[in-house]
């Protein structure tokens, strides 16, 4: 494959970061702190976006700048997958940042500075994640994100957010040091630690059990995508603001870390060595119980955020599920997988602050008749919804309908029962929600409205882009095929 | 050349600028601590030349009086000496600066001895690192530790008793080094390091030889704090002057790791120290008990200056694990982190003092809205306390890369274990401060930012901590020549 240099993957990480220094130096003026996210956002969706032609051209964009130990330098490159998760995050941060002012501003929250200054840190490091070329890159911008959302998840600065924020710092902080274990490991055996098509542990002469060793802790490394039992950090997370829980706990952060395990699995691991290895399969059946068991807990409860996050948990699950299944329509269904629940969730969790700032309900039982008052939040929230259990047309229909082909192609017809038993719990937990919404009697007068603007329009559009996505999956498909392609060399 | 007497010079311009202290004090008091600033300028400016020469032309080799070796006593730089004369010269010189006006708050009107010692004090630990002559190597042990004493003696009311302490625990542990170099006289019949070392090979197997190993172990673990011989590092720390616990805490037990490094690996050989008789080995195990009790001990504080008093203890043991391990990785790495652990500790130990310079706070539960109060200096400790936590791009972060990498391509994965949970455990006793200094306050409180002379060398390490974080490949670079040529 032809490869390219270019400053672009350096530039997308900058822009936030540049923007975050100046969101700390115009702290003092709202609305030009405001307008600099705005701003840096749009570039940096922009220079990501411009990116897209040469990648679809079959190119590889890659970008190496200095040696911080020797040997392992900072090092971009974008190569189909980083570009997918890299348009994702960077196009849906312009969303919530509209988002985040109409929330932050209509609740009047403390320390707005603060927040979308680490915002844009975020940001960075996940746009840093997307385009990392090697392991090393991809850690330092780990633990950035780890460090930047820590003050987001505490932003209400309770005793109960200072406790959540604890064991968010347990979970990643723990996670980041297996990681670290994991990378210096693989840089020890094989002499790098650069992301392959092929894998890179491949033939090294690694004895099997240290493989099997390297995996674990890999997997514990990227307890951001939080598989169970590695998960209780994301529900208690929910007691952040609705932006943060939006944009770092359905994309940001736990796309990261699905991000880093497929990454592994795919580029460090290698779909051979997966499959001798036995590793895959043991993969897939470990996640397909977190799926099940997540949509389990989500059943259980009331408040919506954390039904969500479960659900969450359930959806990240899929992505992996997909990926271990080592097909070319299990790899296809599990990338879009990203893109699709990335959408469908955060219109969700958009819906949910809505409703937090126009009625202050986060209970589910409470929200009887809601979609009388706020009808547009409500159908956008069902959008999302039917999307979530894979109906067609929306757009998680057809990364299942992948999986699904996938679960056949490897003959583990299980899988397939797990798909579609999730489908059905799936129903089970969002269905009361819109019938309690749409059809039940509210139990006295309500007299709130829609959410602001700035919140309703974001909530809207990402709705309708979860429907296009499903109608016309043509462009992320046509992405996902390259870096499909590049990982099986077949279609 | 006045470029060839740099080595001595950079004791000379020392030893001149502590005498004339009181004399420029009795004229004018204020101008002590420009003047001690001004000499230790010097010295650092020196000794940047010293590192620049040794890289581009290799090792010197200074005859003092012209009388030569192993009759006169001989200045030995190689790159190992070189770099820890930057990062002594350096942090004094920094701290100096610093300490203009947190000295002048927290021990008042006592410029002339504090200034003078400072200076001894300085000139004492680059007089350790730049000899190569064993006993001169004592004289300047002593010549520091006694100026140290006095220094923390200086703090208070709780001061004295710390400095007690430590003198007679210092005492001890110069004893017993002045022994061990004794014995090892009596057999070589010579004090030059060099000539020691060419002459011991013949000698290995005779008791007196271990004997002398095991005092000069012994001594240099009580001077470096290794852990169990901590004792006396807590109080001191606590206790000295802010300023004061900023320097000690990053120079002077590095200057003892660097003199059992010196003595372990260059005086005796390698080879002996790590396989014949395994005191290598048996170290690591002690600092790597060590570094988990540091960390344990210090979340249980609450005093900011004696948590990170406790935390030092840990991390000499990180310093001592990467050493003991005696591979090339590991010693990398822990070289590498005398630097790191320098420069991370002044600047915790800066901002603690800057702290209580406006505040009076020391209680790390009392610090709530802190980070509104002081938000640059808050900012600094951040930046340290993550370094220290091993979050990159920090140089915390490169150093213990290389110790865990080390200890994994060693297999010891006992060694790997605790690297890394200690990192967690370090985590834990400074997020303490983080939550209290920067949430849970949400009325606006005044900006009340420290002394720019005081703001400026804070900021200044946190800028070269992250700095040379990303920019790790440049000490590594020096380190690791020199450790391949040490190590087998």
């Amino acid at each position: 494959m032809e490869t390219v240099t270019s400053f672009g993957p350096g530039l997308a990480v900058l822009v936030s970061l540049i923007g975050a220094a100046m969101i700390l130096i115009f702290g003092r003026y709202p609305n030009i702190r405001e307008s600099i996210s705005i701003i840096a956002g749009i570039i940096k969706f922009g220079i990501v976006a411009s990116m897209i032609p040469a990648v679809m051209d079959g190119k590889i964009i890659e970008l190496k700048l200095w040696e911080v130990l020797p040997n392992l330098p900072i090092m971009f490159r974008v190569d189909a997958f980083g570009l997918l998760f890299g348009l994702i995050a960077s196009f849906l941060w312009i969303f919530t940042t509209f988002y985040s002012i109409g929330y932050m501003r209509t609740l009047k929250e403390h320390a707005q500075t603060r927040f979308f200054f680490c915002f844009a840190m975020a940001l960075s490091s996940a746009i840093g994640i997307a385009f990392s070329a090697n392991l090393f890159t991809l850690f330092i911008f780990y633990e950035i994100l780890t460090v930047s959302t820590y003050p987001l998840v505490i932003h209400i600065e309770t005793r109960d957010a200072m406790s959540a924020g604890r064991k968010y710092l347990l979970y990643l902080l723990t996670a980041g040091i297996f990681l670290l274990f994991s990378i210096i490991a693989v840089y020890h055996y094989t002499g790098t630690t650069d992301f392959a098509p092929g894998g890179i542990l491949a033939g090294k002469g690694i004895p099997v059990n240290m493989l099997y060793l390297l995996f674990i802790t890999f997997m514990i490394g990227s307890a951001k995508a939080a598989f169970m039992p590695l998960h209780s950090w994301l529900p208690s997370a929910m007691i952040a603001p609705t932006p943060v829980s939006a944009l770092l706990h359905a994309v940001a952060v736990v796309k990261v870390g699905v991000f880093t395990a497929t990454r592994i699995i795919l580029y460090i691991f290698g779909i051979d060595l997966m499959k001798e290895t036995g590793l895959a399969l043991a993969m897939a059946y470990f996640v397909a119980f977190t799926i099940i068991v997540a949509s389990l807990f989500a059943l259980t409860h009331d408040n919506l955020k954390k039904r969500l996050a479960y659900s969450t948990i359930s959806q990240l699950s899929y992505v992996i599920l997909g990926v271990v299944m080592l097909t070319p329509a299990g790899i296809t269904g599990g990338m879009l997988h990203i893109l699709n629940h990335a959408f469908m969730k955060i219109t969700l969790f958009f819906c949910a602050g809505a409703i937090i700032v126009a009625s202050g309900k986060e209970k589910i039982s409470e929200m009887n008749g809601i979609a009388r008052q706020m009808p547009l939040t409500m159908i956008a929230f069902t959008l999302g919804a039917i999307g979530m259990a894979g109906t067609p047309p929306m757009a998680g229909f057809i990364s299942k309908w992948y999986m699904l082909i996938g679960s056949v192609e490897i003959e583990q017809i299980p899988l397939l029962f797990v798909l579609l038993v999730s489908t059905l719990l799936n129903v089970a937990y969002f269905a009361p929600i819109i019938i309690n919404a749409f059809f039940k009697e509210p139990d006295k007068e309500l007299s709130y409205k829609e959410a602001p603007l700035f919140m309703l329009i974001p909530l809207i559009l990402t709705g309708i882009i979860s429907l296009v996505l499903g109608i016309w999956p043509d462009e992320p498909l046509a992405i996902v095929r390259i870096a499909v392609q590049s990982l099986t060399g077949g279609t | 050349m006045i470029t060839d007497h740099l080595s001595v010079l950079i004791i000379a311009v020392g030893l001149l600028g502590a005498f004339f202290t009181p004399i420029i004090g009795l004229i004018r008091k204020e101008m002590c601590s420009l003047w001690a600033s001004f000499i230790i300028l010097l010295q650092f400016l020196i000794s940047i030349f010293l590192l620049y020469q040794v890289i581009i032309a290799g090792n010197i080799s200074y005859w003092l009086g012209g009388w030569e070796p192993p009759w006169g006593i001989e200045y030995a730089v190689d790159l190992l000496n070189a770099f820890v004369l930057v990062i002594v010269a350096g942090i004094c010189f920094s701290v100096s600066i610093y300490g203009r006006k947190s000295l002048g708050f927290e021990v008042p009107d006592k410029e002339l001895p504090l200034y003078t010692l400072y200076i001894l004090l300085t000139t004492g630990m680059l007089g350790i690192v730049v000899t190569g002559d064993i006993f001169n190597l004592y004289v300047f042990l002593e010549i520091g530790s006694l100026a140290a004493y006095a220094l923390i003696a200086m703090g208070g009311r709780h001061s004295l008793t710390a400095s007690f302490n430590y003198m007679i625990m210092g005492t001890v542990s110069a004893s017993f080094i002045l022994l061990g170099i004794g014995y090892l006289y009596v057999m070589t019949g010579t004090l030059n390091m060099a000539d020691i070392s060419a002459l011991l090979p013949s000698l290995y197997g005779r008791p007196v030889i271990l004997v002398a190993i095991a005092l000069l172990v012994v001594g240099l673990s009580i001077k470096t704090a290794l852990f169990p011989l901590h004792t006396w590092l807590p109080d001191a720390y606590t206790h000295a002057p802010s300023a004061v616990s900023a320097v000690l805490s990053g120079t002077f037990t590095k200057v003892g790791i660097y003199a059992l490094i010196r003595v372990m690996f260059t005086v005796i050989s390698p080879s002996y120290v790590i396989e014949t008789v395994p005191v290598m080995s048996i170290l690591s195990w002690v600092a790597a008990i060590g570094i988990l009790a540091g960390s344990l001990l210090a979340i249980a504080q609450y005093d900011i200056k004696r948590m990170l008093a406790y935390s030092s203890v840990s991390q000499i043991g990180y310093i001592f694990l990467g050493i003991g391990m005696a591979n090339k990785l590991a010693m990398t790495g822990g070289i590498l982190h005398i630097l790191s652990h320098s420069l991370m500790k002044v600047g915790l130990f800066m901002v603690a003092g800057a702290i209580i310079y406006r505040t009076g706070i020391r209680n790390i539960y009392q610090l709530k809205g802190m980070g509104k109060k002081m938000p640059y200096t808050m900012a600094a400790f951040v930046i340290g306390a993550l370094s220290m936590i091993g979050i990159p791009p920090t140089i915390g972060f490169a150093s213990k890369f290389y110790l865990a990498w080390g200890a994994l391509g060693a297999g010891e994965w006992v060694f790997v274990v605790v690297i890394l949970l200690s990192s967690l455990l370090t985590a834990v006793y400074f997020w303490r401060i983080f939550e209290n200094a920067f949430f849970g306050v949400h009325e606006d409180i005044k900006k009340d930012e420290a002394p720019i002379s005081m703001l400026l060398p804070i900021l200044a390490f946190a800028v070269i901590t992250v700095l040379l974080g990303l920019l790790a490949s440049l000490p590594i670079g020096i380190i690791e020549q020199w450790v391949t040529g040490v190590l087998p």
